[in-house]
């Protein structure tokens, strides 16, 4: 079990790396009929600050990529640590603790929680974590509720507010545990173009000013280039990692 | 720790599955409404009927134990004594069964005395009881002669407060008869009546009272005087026959009549014994009553744990959001429990207050036949166990909704 303890910062020979893949595969359904070679031999590196655009057309296998990411799913072989932690034979509970510290989450549909507030959905993941919110918790989400223009709107309930809005609230409840992890699911796929902007700037801002990591899944050519590092996936193939500026346009 | 900290700092630690459950139960509020309805009349049927039923049940013992001691003590009964044997003989025996003669207790003061002295036993009255036959002109009708004292004799039938006419006086000539025998005699208070006892022992007696116990019965054969008076036409001079006994917890009288055996040897029997028929009914009343509530409660759980089922359906992406936010598999475990939880509190609340409304409202009924008593901890026992039968019902959905793989969830549409 000695693989499943989270291991020290100092495994790593760089703690600057956020996030370390070697060799993942992912295999749906293996040794069935059915069997779905999804992910081959994907090996990565992303530091502390980088701002990635992860690329491909559909079904090349970027979300389930994102989700072994972001532990929501493990990988059929391979290696991957978040912060030097390798993750592979963790149990549940520590891959649940390693999430809730290190990454933080926007999907494609915000998937707010429509039960709660603007503020309590900013708060869940520290809620979550730590019960009643402390009163400077809550004045961080506060911060980063004004930090994405949703100021007026934090005792709103999630259903009353645009879709751009609800966009912004989730990469609020993203940043709000501090990740050293952001990803995020086609977060501007249901936006209209001035919308996404807006949204993708604050990840930009967010990136410079907290110095996380971003990984953003995205079909838009122009956003993706707004990013400085570009990996495009072909049916489950890392085909290009590089500079954006030198993506061979597929588009 | 104290029980108060303690259950703060539960709460505390369940701050946020709180949260979530109260949101989700009333982010539904139709579906919630109605399963709390639903529940709530669960709740108020198995109250109104434990209600009745154990109203309808103490009346019932109250009428049958209101006529009759709980214990009666009699002598050993005869029986045939063979001489002993060489060993390993055996006699084969013709044996016609002895009469049982009118018999005295051995030492029954004593007897009397030490049952006194134990806190359990209320009641030890000293009762003798022959037959004799009572005589007014030509009317003659059979009776059973009751030689009482009367001042614990109170303890095992309330006489004075069956006396239709007269006065409660026993003892010297005075006699108290039933209403029956006073009617087929034509007897009136004030009346002479003749008490043959047989063997010549006849005494003329004064009709002092009426009573009515109201079984027939006892009004057409008891005949009440003291115990003196008694002794003298059963030729059992400072004999008794009966030793009456009452205690607190009627149920307990069967344990009780084996230790009095044990302790004195004597013919002992419960009102359990002599009643059998009586308590059989009682049984299989509880028995059927325990069954509809067995059932209904049945019926509630599985309404509950259906609505949380669906609720766990239809809650698929947010609890995938959930667990992507960093929850565990085990507060999503103990929100769906607590929504179980809350659901059979609420329903049970509502379901408490209309099942006592509806007892209020049988008490108020004119001609009822009985009074139903509610004990506040019927109430809270049935709260208890309803939001208990929550929690279980909400088992199965819940650990649907823990295992839930987070990547999977989160894409439901």
């Amino acid at each position: 079990m000695s693989k499943a303890q989270p291991q020290t910062l100092n495994d790593t020979a760089d703690s600057q790396v956020v996030l370390q893949l070697d060799k993942l595969n992912k295999i749906f359904n293996a040794e069935t009929p059915l069997q779905n070679h999804v992910l081959h031999d994907i090996s990565l590196q992303v530091r502390r600050g980088e701002l990635v655009a992860l690329v491909g057309t559909s079904g090349s296998g970027k979300s389930t990529l994102l989700n072994l990411m972001g532990l929501l799913d493990t990988a059929s072989s391979g290696e991957l640590r978040i912060q030097g932690h390798l993750t592979q034979g963790m149990t549940e509970q520590q891959r649940t603790q390693l999430r809730s510290e290190s990454i933080g989450f926007v999907f494609q549909f915000h998937h707010l929680i429509s039960a709660f507030s603007v503020l309590d959905n900013v708060l869940m993941p520290l809620m979550l974590r730590y019960g009643k919110p402390s009163a400077e918790q809550q004045q961080y989400a506060e911060y980063l509720l004004n930090q994405v223009g949703l100021a007026s709107f934090i005792h709103q309930p999630t259903n009353r507010i645009s879709g751009g809005q609800q966009q912004r609230v989730a990469i609020a409840r993203s940043l709000v545990t501090r990740p050293s992890l952001v990803l995020a699911d086609e977060p501007t796929g249901n936006l209209d173009t001035q919308a996404a902007d807006e949204v993708f700037s604050l990840f930009e801002r967010f990136n410079v000013e907290h110095q996380c990591a971003i990984v953003i899944v995205t079909h838009d050519p122009r956003l993706s280039e707004r990013c400085p590092r570009t990996i495009r996936l072909t049916d489950g193939h890392i085909v290009y990692d590089g500079a954006s500026v030198d993506l061979p346009s597929l588009y | 720790m104290s029980f108060v900290s303690s259950v703060g700092r539960w709460r505390d630690s369940l701050w946020i599955e709180w949260r979530i459950a109260l949101r989700f139960l009333a982010d539904n509020p139709l579906q919630t409404l109605l399963i709390s309805v639903a529940i709530s009349v669960g709740a108020a049927v198995i109250v109104f009927i434990t209600a009745l039923m154990t109203g309808l049940q103490d009346n019932v013992i109250n009428r049958t134990l209101g006529t009759q001691a709980h214990i009666r003590i009699e002598a050993t009964r005869q029986h045939n004594n063979f001489s002993a044997t060489a060993d390993g003989k055996y006699i084969w025996a013709l044996e016609s069964p002895r009469a049982q003669r009118l018999q005295t207790i051995n030492n029954w003061q004593e007897v009397r005395d030490v049952l006194d002295q134990h806190p359990a036993l209320n009641i030890v009255s000293p009762l003798i009881s022959g037959p004799a036959f009572a005589q007014k002109g030509n009317a003659r009708a059979s009776v059973a002669l009751m030689g009482i004292d009367p001042e614990r004799y109170a303890g095992i039938i309330e006489l004075e407060e069956y006396l239709q006419e007269g006065r409660f006086s026993v003892g010297a000539s005075d006699v108290l008869i039933g209403r029956k025998l006073a009617e087929d005699l034509g007897l009136r208070t004030g009346d002479k009546l003749r008490l043959d006892a047989g063997d010549n022992r006849q005494t003329v007696m004064d009709v002092a009272g009426v009573f009515e116990l109201g079984v027939r019965e006892l009004d057409s054969r008891y005949v009440y005087t003291d115990l003196k008076q008694a002794q003298t036409l059963l030729n059992l001079p400072g004999g008794v026959t009966i030793l009456e006994l009452k205690i607190d917890d009627v149920f307990s009288a069967e344990y009780w009549a084996q230790r009095i055996t044990q302790l004195t040897g004597l013919h002992v029997q419960s009102w359990m014994e002599s009643n059998g028929q009586l308590l059989n009914a009682l049984r299989s009343q509880t028995m059927t009553t325990q069954m509809i509530r067995v059932f209904v409660a049945l019926s509630v759980a599985f309404g509950i744990a259906s609505v949380l089922a669906v609720s766990v359906v239809q809650r698929t992406r947010e609890i995938g959001i959930l667990r992507a936010m960093g929850s565990t598999q085990q507060q999503i475990l103990r929100v769906f429990l607590l929504q179980g939880g809350l659901l059979g509190l609420a329903g049970s609340l509502l379901g408490v207050m209309v099942g006592y409304t509806l007892v209020q409202v049988f008490n108020n009924i004119e001609g009822r036949l009985f009074l139903i008593r509610l004990e506040p901890s019927m109430l809270l026992s049935a709260i208890a166990i309803a939001t208990a039968a929550g929690v279980v019902a909400a088992m199965v959905p819940a650990r649907r909704a823990a295992k839930y793989d987070p990547a999977v969830a989160i894409r439901y549409v």
